[in-house]
């Protein structure tokens, strides 16, 4: 059975204002693949997930999904997405965790349709997934920002999505949830076969859960398997960013650093 | 006051209009505050007025037009000013508040313009300013209703949109929404809206019938559901128990309205204060 690629970008480039933000960039995620995107600030990272969720058009080149022109896709609630945190949530919004989690059914609910016959119980169903079905009636606003980013999480996976895109969404959350976070989504690649693309700077944390990584610098310096990137040099990489990178410790090697 | 009601077809008019925009406005509101758009509500209450202003000019000028119900073309100008509004604020992305003077200045600065022209209009206009009891014709009662069927319907259809337009915008976006047909459908209902509140409030006071409920509102509740339910019963009060000391102490509704809602707030604030007081004993 060969995997169907649900995110294929064929050549694209991005330009803002005249400067090039993305160059050329093809990158092809399969079904099943858990996909790592490292590159430095100002990379382009945030970019290429905007040209992929449809909120910007790339200048040239074409963004394929589930194997659809992306213009004419029309199945985003196959795609969920987790921003990073507080991004553009005003925090003083009166909502209940239920309520925003619900909101993650707008689409796949369509137009005028008002609530899905069993919502409360794919919220609760959700926000177990995220640990979180205790805080259902609380304000979203009372929160703290780790608690906040899993309901935003549980959003996401409430309408049951192919593919799942999370931009640094660790950002702000303590170090032993960031490992629980990370032992979360693995177990939504691994057994719920969901395809996940992440953009984070937890190379370390991340990197035994993951199956391929993408490097990003205006255009992609290497896109493959895990383990070839483990065996790249420190040189090569310094090459593609400008600068020196952390790389990631496979259980073979003595920690760099 | 009761049996008066029952006597007289304006006071019926005021009071049902009344109790319509008391549900509708808050309602809206809610929408409006939580998506930071309550100034813009006020900008566009401003344009109503050049609508209302050249309306009564014209049916002062000429004969033919001097039944001509101001509404009409102050629901012409609101609209227009809502769609003037985005256009502007697409304009100057990076200055988006300044859309809300830049229209608020043309309304008034028209409104001036119609009204010298007309030298003066005397008590109608006050009426459209501060709202009036018995200023209410059947026909504007029309009007109200079928403007508050419209509202109520776009916003029970569009909920989810809605909510998830106001909660998260870029989330909206992603999921695929047509945020920007909602956003525009958005700012004609509440041109509609301002419109249908300014026959009892007043132009000058409609945007707090819109904000002043929600303020209140969302200092309690816990939900966005109960934000509008709390609104909507802040807005009622405020507009019966306006609407009634304005018609016994010969007042304009728009203020003892407004200053209702104020006393709302304000008892709401106090009382929010006291409960965290004692819990934090």
């Amino acid at each position: 059975m060969t995997k169907q690629p649900l995110i294929e970008l064929q050549n694209v480039s991005f330009q803002y204002e005249y400067t090039n933000v993305l160059d050329h960039i093809s990158l092809t995620i399969n079904e099943g693949d858990f996909l790592a995107l490292l590159g430095p600030n100002g990379s382009g990272k945030s970019t290429m997930l905007k040209l992929i969720l449809g909120l910007l058009k790339p200048t040239s080149g074409k963004v394929m999904l589930f194997g659809q022109d992306a213009n004419k896709f029309n199945h985003r609630e196959w795609i969920g997405y987790v921003s990073q945190k507080s991004n553009s949530f005003n925090s003083g919004f009166p909502a209940t965790v239920k309520e925003v989690v619900a909101s993650g059914l707008v689409k796949s609910l369509g137009l005028f349709k008002r609530k899905a016959p069993n919502q409360d119980k794919l919220v609760i169903e959700a926000l177990q997934s995220v640990g979180m079905e205790s805080f259902v009636q609380r304000n979203i606003g009372e929160l703290s920002g780790g608690q906040q980013q899993r309901v935003f999480i549980a959003r996401a996976l409430v309408a049951k999505p192919k593919l799942l895109i999370l931009d640094e969404p660790t950002v702000g959350i303590d170090y032993e949830n960031v490992q629980a976070f990370y032992d979360l989504v693995a177990h939504l690649n691994a057994r719920h076969n969901m395809t996940l693309m992440l953009v984070t700077h937890d190379v370390d944390v991340v990197s035994s859960k993951i199956s391929h990584v993408a490097c990003l610098n205006k255009t992609i310096h290497f896109h493959g398997f895990k383990d070839d990137y483990v065996n790249l040099t420190k040189d090569e990489l310094s090459e593609w960013y400008g600068m020196s990178v952390r790389k990631i410790h496979s259980h073979k090697e003595e920690p760099t650093k | 006051m009761i049996s008066s009601i029952f006597q007289y077809e304006f006071l019926q008019n005021a009071f049902l209009a009344g109790i319509i925009i008391g549900f509708i406005a808050p309602l809206l509101g809610v929408f409006i505050v939580v998506r930071r758009l309550s100034l813009i509500a006020d900008a566009l209450s401003h344009v109503t007025l050049a609508g209302i202003a050249g309306s009564l000019y014209l049916s002062q000028s000429f004969i033919g037009l001097a039944t001509l119900n101001p509404l009409y073309l102050g629901i012409v100008a609101a609209v227009g000013g809502s769609v003037l509004i985005e256009r502007l604020r697409r304009l100057y992305k990076h200055f988006e508040e300044l859309a809300i003077p830049i229209i608020m200045s043309a309304g008034l600065g028209m409104s001036a313009i119609f009204i010298s022209l007309a030298q003066g209009f005397s008590t109608d206009l006050f009426s459209y300013l501060f709202g009036s009891v018995s200023a209410v014709s059947r026909q504007d009662l029309y009007i109200v209703i079928g403007i508050a069927v419209i509202v109520t319907a776009f916003i029970y259809l569009l909920y989810k949109e809605l909510f998830v337009l106001s909660f998260d915008d870029e989330y909206a976006q992603a999921s695929g929404l047509p945020t920007k047909v909602v956003h525009t459908l958005f700012m004609l209902i509440t041109a509609l809206v301002i419109a249908a509140s300014m026959r009892i409030v007043g132009i000058l006071l409609v945007s707090s019938l819109i904000t002043l409920p929600v303020a209140a509102a969302i200092r309690m509740a816990k939900s966005f559901k109960q934000t509008i339910l709390y609104s909507i019963i802040f807005g009622e009060l405020a507009v019966i128990v306006g609407l009634v000391s304005a018609f016994y102490l010969n007042l304009a509704p728009g203020g003892t309205i407004v200053v209702t809602s104020i006393i709302i707030l304000l008892i709401v604030l106090i009382s929010k204060k006291i409960i965290l007081a004692v819990r934090a004993r």
